[in-house]
């Protein structure tokens, strides 16, 4: 008797990239190291629409009516808040996991756009100085690179708690990038695997950070704004406790943000979906009286106008971003794409940042593929970037009737899913549902 | 010139002090009833010498640059952090994390130092003249930490090219830390450094040396049980 022949059934739970981990960590021994942030499905900007105008609202005129898209970051103590043009911020990016060249690029394509950038693990480059008009320096558990005079150079500082990508965890910085100039400034020796702390060294707790705050407040005169950067990890208590310990900005960064290099394990399964933070991180401003006094500043997976409207719509200050700004210089190029094959990978697939081999010349410290990277040119691509992102956010908010992006909310939305719809507390498209708020 | 910070505002006292001007030719300063409070001659940047009346609170002296502090009293969480240059003098004890991160300069403390002391250090000169709490010298990457007295447990966990000479009792080491020889070269600079702090009785070859076994360097996968 002849027997039926059946399509071979692949297994949900041991997929094939399951099983070429599996394989890999038996060949190699190690843990997947990798950069950037969530790779998984989670929910989502994209789960959210806009209602648009109709009888009730009317909209404003695409290209003639004005909609005001700038922001004012830190006014509540800084004698000089940050006056940016448009609600798009660059995230902090070292130096040491980026080159030189591409952090030159991104304080040239945020100065073109009005916006402030920010250093990393690593301190502030005379490049990025220079070519910043806004520059935040970061305030990290490292403290590499640190230097009261570069601090007393920046136009805000940030000092940083968490990172979306890996909240609880410190950063790598592998062996093969630790360049003479990045050894250097960060007090190395050449060639070591760099490993950053991942909790303060000086402080522990929110009544300490209080005191941080001060410390800072008085080494600039009180003239600058502080941010709190946390994770999305509990973003009502952590944006609380931001608060209390004296934050002119919280910036708050969900498990779509990315990393120059962690545990893949870390950033796959640790904190929360960036859509998931908003609306605790807004209670908590709300609840202490401290919505738009203190500014929030969204990031983790923020990619085109629709996100930053979004984001805007849900109670947000401003978003912020760095994997998109990278693709924006270069990264991931599929002109590089032989490039990338060699290294066992693809266009848009490559995250082996910590590797030092990036194609595009963004993530090494390789002097010949730096050079692939023109900062000037890299720079306008970001200012363009930017300014699309903009100009499609003031689309959306016009579409809604409103004369600022600032002025989206929450009702302007609803949901394409049940999570989305918990998530963001807007209704259920086609209902008036918002699950945990009505039964309807 | 005498600083009351009874009767002025702590910012009106750093503002005095982050901003000398050179032509009063004023390099003497002194700060009355400090009280605890936190963050006093913080950001200074010029060659001064001031003298704290009383306790202070955390970050004493934090980010110093030129100046010479002394404390005459106990000094909080993170004094002299991320010095870079200048003299602190703390002459009671002090408590954790004194000398975080800083980069250069020298930090006295008379009395004992808490859990931390010379965490993540880049090139800093500590000498503790009692002894020092558990994780001390913590990732500490360049510069020199002297106890004259004991240290508590995992003492330089993790350390990078940092120095640490104990003359007393050391309760355990940290991952990576071993026990190293001292040459003439080490001799040499601990003499000079116990000079510089007064202790012209101690001898250099009454302490033991500590440092990086180098081994966590690179990520290896038999170490991992070290990590």
């Amino acid at each position: 008797m002849k027997k039926n022949k059946t399509f071979p059934r692949q297994s949900w739970t041991f997929d094939e990239y399951t099983n070429t981990e599996i394989r890999r960590a038996a060949e190699t021994g190690i843990y997947d190291i990798r950069g950037g942030g969530s790779k998984r499905r989670l929910p989502h900007f994209d789960d959210l629409l806009f209602l648009g105008a109709s009888i009730s609202r009317y909209p404003l005129e695409g290209y003639r009516e004005k909609c005001t898209t700038n922001v004012t970051l830190g006014t509540r103590y800084a004698k000089k808040p940050l006056e940016l043009e448009i609600p798009i911020t660059i995230a902090g990016m070292s130096f040491g996991a980026l080159s030189a060249s591409a952090k030159e690029a991104l304080g040239r394509g945020a100065s073109i756009a009005g916006t402030s950038t920010t250093t990393g693990d690593g301190g502030m480059t005379p490049e990025e100085r220079g070519q910043s008009k806004h520059l935040v320096y970061q305030l990290l558990p490292s403290r590499y690179g640190m230097n009261p005079n570069d601090l007393r150079k920046a136009d805000a500082i940030e000092v940083v708690i968490g990172q979306g990508a890996k909240p609880g965890g410190g950063g790598m910085l592998l062996g093969q990038k630790i360049s003479d100039r990045v050894a250097e400034m960060r007090t190395l020796p050449k060639g070591v695997d760099q490993r950053s702390a991942c909790r303060h060294p000086d402080w522990t707790g929110p009544d300490d950070l209080k005191i941080k705050i001060l410390e800072l407040r008085e080494i600039t005169k009180w003239k600058v704004p502080i941010f709190v950067k946390i994770a999305g990890a509990r973003p009502y208590y952590d944006t609380a406790l931001a608060i209390k310990a004296g934050a002119d900005v919280v910036v708050l960064d969900g498990m779509q943000g990315g990393t120059a290099a962690t545990q893949e394990v870390f950033i796959e399964n640790v904190g929360q979906p960036t859509l998931g933070c908003i609306r605790p991180a807004v209670d908590a401003l709300q609840d202490l009286d401290m919505h738009r006094k203190v500014q929030l500043i969204i990031s983790g997976g923020v990619r085109n106008g629709a996100d930053v409207a979004k984001a805007l719509a849900l109670g947000a200050d401003a978003v912020s971003i760095g994997s998109a700004a990278m693709i924006a210089i270069g990264d991931n190029d599929p002109k590089w794409e032989k490039d990338y094959n060699k290294l066992g990978t693809t266009a848009g697939a490559y995250d082996d940042w910590h590797e030092g081999n990036d194609p595009a010349g963004i993530s090494t410290q390789d002097p010949k593929l730096m050079k692939r990277l023109d900062p000037i040119k890299a720079g306008k691509k970001l200012s363009n970037y930017l300014k699309v992102m903009t100009l499609e956010a003031q689309t959306l908010a016009r579409a809604c009737g409103k004369n600022s992006v600032h002025n989206l909310e929450p009702e302007d939305l609803c949901a394409l899913t049940v999570e989305a719809a918990a998530m963001a507390r807007v209704p259920l498209s086609g209902t008036n549902w918002i699950p945990g708020i009505n039964s309807k | 010139m005498k600083l009351d910070l009874k009767k002025t505002k702590l910012r009106k006292v750093n503002e005095t002090l982050q901003s000398i001007d050179p032509k009063k030719n004023n390099k003497n300063y002194t700060i009355l009833n400090p009280d605890g409070n936190h963050a006093i001659c913080v950001g200074l940047t010029d060659d001064i010498d001031i003298n704290i009346k009383g306790h202070v609170g955390y970050y004493c002296g934090g980010m110093n640059q030129n100046a010479n502090i002394t404390i005459e009293g106990n000094v909080g969480t993170g004094v002299a952090e991320n010095m870079m240059s200048g003299k602190i003098h703390v002459k009671g004890n002090a408590s954790q994390s004194a000398g975080a991160t800083a980069h250069g300069g020298f930090l006295i403390i008379d009395g004992d130092a808490s859990s931390r002391c010379g965490i993540s250090m880049k090139g800093i000169d500590i000498v503790v003249k009692g002894s020092v709490g558990h994780m001390s010298a913590f990732m500490a990457q360049s510069g020199n930490l002297i106890v004259c007295g004991n240290a508590g447990e995992a003492l330089g966990d993790s350390l990078y090219e940092a120095d640490i000479y104990i003359k007393g009792k050391v309760k355990s080491l940290g991952a990576d830390c071993i026990e190293k020889k001292m040459n003439n070269r080490h001799l040499k600079k601990l003499d000079k450094l116990l000079k510089k702090a007064n202790l012209n009785k101690l001898k250099s070859k009454d302490f033991k040396r500590y440092g990086s076994a180098r081994k966590l360097y690179n990520f290896n996968i038999d170490n991992v049980l070290n990590y």
